[in-house]
């Protein structure tokens, strides 16, 4: 079937299968492979995507599911050059081990922002429930989103 | 030993070389490699736990549509062994299968659906065998026969004083069991590899791992090939915490063998059920100890015998078990023990390495039984601890004396201080707060039980406009080596650290190095490029004496610049004029480790180089109606000789507390015949954002002369000391002590009924 949506913020039209997942999509057809699969059910958020600026799992869209609407990758976060706020506070604070988890980081946090621009550490934490981290133990990560708030919040 | 200087390098919180590619998501992991006319590997695997393997359909799975190749034991051109420690384990089973999930038979189709298709289609005629599925029942009389003839693959033993005596004399005995479980690994990245032919009949494997040369081991064996003739390139690495040291051998094997029977790359990707099932795990462990201590508080004698459940092949247990036994009796003076510890088998997984290596599961005991013997000699659990910590000039476990780098006391007491004063005990009408403490040790490298495996190799190379290319035989696998690395070659020639590559590691780069495990590659690497460096600063010293009219011994190589007493001269001039003369700025380096000792006889000798120390004091809260335990804050001590990245450093011991927090409250896997019942993250339950406390990581440096600027590894320790900590932090809040990880609300809810009871 063809379906239509915006993709990073450009429109996308493409002949796929219906049953295709929206992860493969992006990684085997679009070659975005930021996109992470960890687990393939939907339990450690690294394909963390968003879909009209909630933050989804896109192991468990099928394509489908997205015409007409707009998703957002990893690679559509920055604007132009410039690191999205958390993922410049990621790099200095020290967010980032193995990396594999962090797309998905950086989606959850990015979607947290945009709604509350302020929010309390309960709510950060929150935030990223549902996406699972080894390496860091998360404290790096939480204070990396606290910065990233308190920067977008300056600049706006 | 260098001095700390406000300008280097060295202790800084330089930022990780790769975080912005890892934050752009444009870094590339093994799943994000595809080639034109590569084949999708699937693994048969048994479906019992013991049988004998009589026949499959194969014929069928041949005309699959899409199918490709269809590989049993039969079509191995090499050995048929994965070799480990001892090399029981096959790459495909034949005759027996030992075990739910043992590999049978492989598949390599056009496509992952084709070759998932064919698999599940696989039939395997299989004659049941009774199996062996509790490890404490594995060297009973009537036990089928899987190793050997009592199903041990390993029995070690300590052996110094006279127990008997010391327990006749002693003050007061504790005794007690304990039980620790499965944890698994959890690493966010799947196992994964691709294998490529390449001419000459070469075959490249590329993947996630640890240990790539253990994996050229592998491969080389199985499919019959000279070690030069097979290269391994790792590939970025998702995570690894000792799952990825020996079981990217087999899936490796697993998809060069397709390769090689097909003559194109073959992929290999682990589902995450895939992994959880059939990959290695932390030893499940049946601990009993008995201790005992004069009246003044002093140590007077371990004893204890314990078991590690080994699963259905030896892969790293021997080594697990010899780790375990050095630590089993924690970081004191104890003049009298009698330690025995056996690896058994079972018809289970194959448990293997996980970041403590059989130091966690001791430690839960001996530091429980340390806070019980505190608790009846009516002494502070910090105190009692205080007395009977190792300190520099005594003696271990093992009879080793310490030397330098002994910084145990001050964790001890920098922990305590950072935690300061124990919160109330009563928080609500129904919670409670509890603090408990543990002190432990970490023999760093791989110490007396793996020193043929202790060298590592290094290339550094300078390149014409002065920036700096190295190459080293131990990985990246998320814990910041390759930072901490660049770190020490930028400070020992002088160039900026972003001006500083490395590599990605590669069999076909630097000579065997051994594994990347054990907490050794920030030491061993550090160690083997600053010998790479030294030839490379000679050269650069004797161009540059005559530049400055003296002699090289008035020379000093800092940032950017040669300085003689009088006046400097920029690096780059230097560089230039070696270009100019044609002088090698590139430079090999290697390092061994030299002088660790043990008797197999008596458990006693110079097991390690040296030890990393730590103190963690807990905080929690227990909710006494429905057993559920918070973990409120963490201060975690550790010794680290020196810390070449501060963040890297707090990024470990933040990362192992919650690992560690996981496996003393939650983390568990639930095997039934063989059978594992919760192969998913959201049965299979690990800490989220939402489960993790403050953490307040406090970093002792007691520079270790062996080390590169002083450091020594620690980057497993963080995680080892947290599980008895909890515990006695419990024990503390409500009064129960449970032998038992993880501590579950079930469990604490049970302790507490069987305690009112007690009372009432």
């Amino acid at each position: 079937m063809k379906i239509s949506f915006t993709l990073n913020g450009k429109p996308i039209s493409r002949d796929v299968a219906p049953d295709k997942r929206l992860i493969d999509f992006l990684r085997e057809d679009l070659g975005l492979i930021g996109t992470k699969e960890g687990c393939g059910k939907g339990e450690c958020g690294s394909c963390t995507v968003l879909m009209d600026g909630e933050a989804v799992c896109s192991c468990l869209l099928l394509c489908a599911q997205v015409q007409g609407r707009h998703i957002t990758t990893i690679e559509g976060v920055q604007s132009g050059n410039e690191l999205h706020p958390v993922q410049q506070a990621f790099i200095e604070t020290g967010a980032v081990q193995c990396g594999f988890c962090t797309p998905g980081f950086v989606m959850s946090s990015a979607a947290l922002l945009e709604k509350n621009p302020e929010p309390n550490e309960d709510e950060i934490r929150r935030a990223v429930a549902g996406n699972l981290c080894r390496c860091t133990g998360y404290s790096k990560i939480v204070k990396g989103i606290r910065i990233a708030g308190k920067r977008m919040r300056e600049k706006s | 030993m260098k001095k700390k200087n406000p300008t280097s390098i060295i202790g800084s919180r330089t930022a990780r070389s790769d975080a912005l590619a890892k934050v752009c998501g444009t870094e590339k992991f093994v799943a994000d490699y595809m080639y034109d006319g590569m084949l999708h590997v699937a693994v048969i695997r048994s479906p019992v736990p013991h049988g004998e393997l009589q026949g499959s359909n194969r014929r069928e799975l041949e005309a699959m549509p899409g199918v490709v190749a269809v590989l049993f034991a039969e079509d191995i051109p090499g050995k048929n062994c994965i070799p480990v420690v001892l090399s029981d384990m096959p790459c495909l089973a034949t005759g027996n299968v030992l075990y739910v999930g043992e590999p049978v038979g492989l598949i390599g189709a056009e496509t992952p659906e084709a070759a998932r298709k064919a698999c599940a289609a696989a039939r395997l005629d299989i004659r049941p065998l009774p199996a062996i599925t509790d490890p404490e029942k594995s060297r009973d009389e009537n036990a089928p026969k899987l190793y050997g003839d009592e199903n041990v693959f390993t029995h070690l033993v300590m052996r110094s004083g006279d127990v008997q005596t010391a327990f006749q004399k002693a003050s007061v005995i504790v005794e007690g069991t304990y039980r620790t479980p499965y944890q698994e690994h959890a690493y966010l990245e799947p196992q994964g590899m691709i294998a490529t032919p390449e001419g000459d009949g070469a075959m490249k494997v590329t993947g996630s791992m640890q240990c790539p040369f253990y994996v050229q081991d592998a491969v080389a064996q199985v499919l019959g090939l000279p070690l030069a003739k097979v290269r391994i390139v790792q590939s970025t690495t998702g995570g690894a915490f000792g799952g990825k040291e020996d079981v990217p051998s087999f899936v490796a094997t697993q998809a060069a063998l397709v390769a090689h029977a097909t003559g194109r790359s073959a992929r290999l990707i682990y589902s995450r059920e895939e992994d959880i099932t059939t990959t290695s795990k932390r030893h499940p462990a049946v601990l009993h100890y008995r201790t005992a201590a004069d009246k003044k508080g002093n140590l007077l004698a371990v004893e204890a015998d314990y078991i590690l459940d080994g699963g259905a092949y030896t892969t790293l247990s021997p080594v697990v078990l010899w780790r375990s036994i050095v630590h089993s009796v924690g970081p004191y003076r104890c003049p009298n023990i009698k330690v025995d510890a056996r690896a058994v088998a079972t018809n289970r997984v194959p448990c293997g390495a996980f970041r403590g290596f059989g130091s966690p599961q001791v430690l839960f005991a001996v530091e429980s039984q340390m806070d019980r013997l505190a608790d009846e000699l009516g002494i502070e659990p910090a105190e009692f601890r205080r007395r009977n910590l190792l300190k520099s000039g005594d003696k271990t476990s093992t009879g080793q004396v310490l030397k330098d780098s002994v910084g145990s006391h001050q964790t001890l007491e920098n922990a305590l201080s950072a935690a300061g004063k124990a919160p109330e005990k009563k928080v609500s009408s129904s919670k409670r707060a509890g603090r408990g403490i543990s002190t432990i040790f970490y023999g760093v490298g791989l110490g007396a039980g793996g020193e043929h495996l202790a060298r590592t190799g290094a290339t550094v190379q300078i390149l014409r406009d002065g920036s700096a290319v190295f190459s080293v035989g131990t990985t990246e696998m998320g814990q910041g080596m390759r930072t901490a690395l660049g770190q020490i070659v930028a400070e020992a020639l002088g160039i900026p650290f972003e001006r500083v590559q490395m590599t990605a590691t590669d069999t076909s780069r630097v000579p065997d190095s051994g594994p990347t495990v054990a907490s050794r590659a920030t030491t061993m690497s550090g160690n083997a490029l600053l010998s790479a460096c030294k030839p490379i600063r000679e050269t650069l010293f004797a161009v540059a004496a005559p530049l400055l009219n003296t002699t090289t011994d008035k020379l000093k190589l800092t940032q950017g610049q040669i300085e003689s007493p009088s006046k400097t001269i920029p690096l780059q001039d230097v560089i230039d004029e070696c270009f100019q003369r044609r002088e090698n700025l590139a430079a090999e380096g290697w390092y061994r480790v030299e002088g660790t000792t043990f008797d197999k006889s008596t458990g006693q000798g110079d097991a390690y180089v040296t030890y990393a120390w730590s103190t963690n004091v807990v905080d929690i809260e227990v909710d006494t109606e429905t057993g559920v335990v918070e973990v409120k804050r963490i201060f975690a001590a550790h010794d680290v000789g020196r810390a070449v990245n501060v963040s890297g450093v707090e990024g470990q011991i933040e990362g192992g507390s919650v690992q560690g927090m996981g496996y003393a409250l939650m983390e568990d896997i639930l095997s039934e015949d063989g059978v594992i019942r919760n192969p998913q993250f959201s049965t299979y339950i690990i800490p989220t954002a939402v489960d993790t406390p403050e953490i307040k990581p406090v970093i002792v440096e007691v520079p270790f002369e062996g080390g590169p600027f002083g450091a020594k590894g620690f980057g497993e320790q963080p995680l080892m000391g947290i599980a008895p900590a909890i515990a006695n932090a419990i024990s503390d809040a409500v009064g129960v002590r449970i032998n038992e990880l993880p501590l579950t609300p079930e469990r604490v809810f049970a302790a507490l009924n069987q305690k009112n009871k007690n009372e009432d």
